[in-house]
């Protein structure tokens, strides 16, 4: 097959890349594919807001401000100020393509307060914001003739040949075939790597595959060592309690009634940036002012004195949730909670126009690591970066593609792939079972790269990782079948986890410091003379080599980080 | 030991498969469902992603009616459980059913913002009161995930029918507001593979794990549609 532009990942970044480069040019041929149907991406579950200045009051220095100190200033800060401007178009953009804000009664778009933002800035649809964008982006890119949707194709490689690239690799699940896409620009939109931890929010289908891929091909990824850990998660599933709980003046309490945000963040209590909220319920937890619960210590999400009016207005989705999948009507109940994995700060090294290392390459989106988010990124801005870094890695592949020769995959990669896939893993016989090596993987992200990481815990972890990288040359796939063969996508996916968790464990163990999310109990204070940079990690089949780069600085010089 | 019953299709030939699965309080059917790939039969294959009832993957048979796997709780559901795919689609594999015709039905009800001043490059912001968002709220909120096609005696019967998924579709845009394509959908839902398609069976709303209630937009367009025929043939 063979396209100008090919976008890998259907989430919001994906579907918006999809848009901008058919908005440049009606004359271009776009393949969108994604191993889901569009609307069954991770987009969807994003639930607060979607962070953009639109009102008096408000300032884009503000909004950059707030997001380079949650970031505990390891963001970029040129591209910073670039993301905050573009944010309120992006927002006005999806008003006119019938997104369903939420609305003040004179008819404009409603905003609500969100963590580490010192300006009432996050725009949501009710608690299902993630869910009306990535319907709207759908359904609006219906109209477009020139975009080609391919659902359910699994991505496994991506070609690069003669110093550029030349397309991907995919397997057509329906038929199990391999299918070879060539373009003259290729963007992964594909999300991050959240699977990796067994208490998380994401998707079962989040599982790294573009990040594992970039990577393997020679691409760096950035700062992967920061993993944001959201503070309520909903006991036993883990499944997201929006920050807008918070945001609608939700309490968080420990099992003596106590709103010990107080002692944490005096002033901004409960809405204080995620990082700093998930280590101090880490911390009541951990000194005994936990509830006890039959999965384990927990803390109470207190929303009863909002009352059932307001509940049903702004958190609908919150209360549905809570009842069907925790037995508690917050109506009634606090809810029970604890810091759960939820966004992958680090990705695949780019800058602010979206482009990568190999040329004809983009990334937006989660995969990406701009960086705008540093060490922390604050609530409301991910949706925001996938919709402006969308358009952009879709205007600027566009623009590259008008004027780009057609990829061309040659015969080799071709066979050497079909290869890989089919005889050397799908026909392989062995005794382990990636299910198995993936139970152990996530104990390990779980135990020794949670919120608060130290030294012996993290070798422990990096030895783990390599004893099951070890372990998955012997996996034996026992679906032998083609068509759907989820028991091969699975066992390739749990090979991507393998390469990226050990990105992240050997990042978090030399990184010796404490910085945004990243929290060292061996090196508790931030080290801005040794470590504010970036770190940059590439592939070497013996395990990923390590090099640094300087953070942007433009306004704002490092101080100390208070709430 | 929750026992598990399971129809399976692996392209060839359709059989039952039973597993006990240890189920405790909180288990949802599509844990059970990965307990079994994982431990017992990795060939299972069903879709799922965000396990919280939001991306419409999980769609399934369970003891007859179409529920999402990851909202059902296997405790409520007895000691047998009984899965299979979703009726009115067909069979890929195991509890994977052919979507693709159904997302093409979606489209053809053009469910998008229909806007004369389609301004790309500087959009305005425009205004709706939280009156008018009511109108149609309820609506956008289909996950397409197939439950109310699955159940549909139209859909069962003629395989034009555009069903009520993609009818609820057209009647949230043309609710909208801010819409002005009401004229070209109306046309669509009036066609013979439209509205007046429907047997009122009302078991579209019954199933709908979102409470969406198809079948009242189903309603609710047939009178649109009725009202604008009407208007076009009096030369309003």
């Amino acid at each position: 097959m063979e396209h100008d532009i090919v976008i890998v990942g259907a989430g919001i970044a994906g579907m918006r890349a999809a848009i901008a480069a058919a908005e440049k040019s009606r004359k271009l041929s776009i393949a969108l594919i994604a191993k889901t149907y569009p609307i069954r991406c991770h987009s969807v579950c994003a639930e607060g807001g979607t962070a953009a200045v639109l009102r008096e009051g408000d300032s884009f220095d503000l909004h950059a401000w707030d997001t380079v100190k949650g970031s505990d200033f390891l963001a970029d800060q040129d591209a910073v100020e670039f993301f905050v401007r573009e944010c309120p178009v992006e927002i006005i953009r999806l008003e006119n393509w019938g997104c369903p804000w939420s609305r003040n009664e004179d008819g404009t778009i409603a905003q609500r307060p969100f963590g580490g933002h010192s300006f009432n800035r996050a725009t949501y649809a009710k608690d299902r914001t993630g869910f009306h964008e990535v319907h709207t982006l759908y359904e609006r890119m219906l109209m477009y003739d020139n975009i080609e949707i391919f659902p359910e194709y699994f991505i496994t490689n991506l070609a690069i040949e003669d110093g550029r690239v030349q397309g991907v690799s995919a397997i057509h699940l329906k038929t199990g075939y391999m299918e070879f896409f060539q373009a003259k620009a290729v963007i992964f939109a594909t999300g991050g790597a959240g699977r990796l931890y067994g208490f998380t929010t994401y998707s079962h289908q989040v599982t790294g595959d573009g990040l594992a891929i970039a990577y393997r091909n020679g691409i760096p990824l950035k700062d992967m060592e920061f993993f944001q850990f959201h503070p309520t998660g909903l006991i036993p599933s883990g499944i997201l309690m929006t920050e807008g709980c918070r945001g609608e003046g939700g309490y968080l309490l420990n099992k003596n009634g106590e709103r010990f945000m107080k002692k944490y963040a005096p002033e901004k209590m409960e809405v204080a940036p995620r990082d700093v909220v998930s280590r101090a319920m880490w911390t009541e937890i951990m000194e005994g002012r936990g509830f006890e619960g039959e999965y384990g210590p927990y803390i109470a999400l207190d929303l009863r004195h909002l009352g059932e009016e307001k509940i049903e207005e702004r958190l609908p989705l919150i209360r549905d949730a809570a009842i069907k999948f925790a037995g508690v009507d917050p109506v009634e109940e606090p809810i029970p909670v604890k810091p759960v994995a939820h966004y992958t700060m680090g990705g695949i090294d780019t800058n602010v126009r979206c482009e990568t290392a190999v040329k004809g390459f983009f990334v937006a989106g989660e995969c990406a690591c701009v960086s705008i988010h540093g060490a922390n990124r604050l609530g409301s801005n991910s949706t925001a970066e996938c919709l402006v870094f969308g358009r952009v890695a879709g205007e600027v592949a566009a623009e590259y593609a008008l004027n780009a020769e057609q990829g061309k995959i040659s015969a080799e990669f071709r066979q050497k792939e079909e290869k890989r896939i089919f005889d050397d893993l799908l026909g392989k016989n062995g005794d382990e079972s990636p299910y198995q090596i993936k139970k152990e993987l996530n104990e390990t992200m779980d135990n020794n790269m949670w919120i608060f990481r130290e030294e012996k815990g993290l070798k422990e972890a990096v030895k783990k990782i390599q004893e099951l990288k070890e372990r998955y040359r012997n996996v034996e796939i026992n679906d032998k079948s083609r068509g759907f063969n989820t028991d091969l996508t699975s066992a390739i996916e749990i090979g991507y986890m393998l390469d990226l968790a050990e990105v992240v464990a050997i990042g978090a163990l030399k990184r010796k410091e404490s910085r945004g999310a990243h929290y060292r109990l061996d090196y508790p204070k931030r080290d801005d003379e040794n470590w504010l940079k970036h770190t940059i990690a590439y592939y070497t089949p013996e395990g990923p080599k390590f090099d640094y780069k300087p953070v942007v600085i433009t306004k704002w010089e490092p101080v100390e980080r208070k709430y | 030991m929750v026992k598990f019953r399971i129809r399976r299709y692996n392209g060839k030939k359709s059989y039952w498969q039973t597993f006990e699965v240890p189920a405790k309080r909180g288990m949802t059917v599509l844990e059970a469902l990965y307990y079994i790939k994982e431990n017992y039969d990795s060939s299972l294959a069903f879709r799922a992603s965000c396990r919280m009832g939001i991306c419409g993957s999980c769609a399934m048979k369970i003891n007859d009616r179409p529920r999402l796997a990851c909202e059902t709780q296997v405790l409520t559901l007895g000691n047998t459980v009984k899965v299979e795919p979703l009726d009115n689609f067909k069979v890929i594999k195991d509890l994977i059913t052919e979507f693709d015709e159904f997302f093409e039905k979606h489209k053809a009800v053009k469910p998008y913002l229909i806007r004369k001043n389609d301004n790309y490059a500087e959009p305005k912001e425009l205004l709706q009161t939280p009156k008018e968002l009511n109108e149609y709220y309820l609506f956008t909120l289909c996950i397409k995930c197939g439950a109310c096609y699955s159940v549909c005696p139209a859909a069962a019967t003629l395989d034009e029918y555009l069903g009520p998924a993609a009818m609820t579709a057209a009647y949230r845009f043309c609710a909208d507001s801010r819409d002005e394509g009401q004229r070209e959908r109306y046309q669509i839902a009036s066609s013979p593979s439209g509205v007046w398609r429907c047997h009122l069976a009302m078991e579209c709303s019954e199933v709908c794990p979102k409470n969406v209630e198809p079948a009242k937009a189903v309603q609710l367009l047939r009178r649109k549609t009725a009202f604008s025929i009407l208007k076009s043939l009096l030369g309003w």
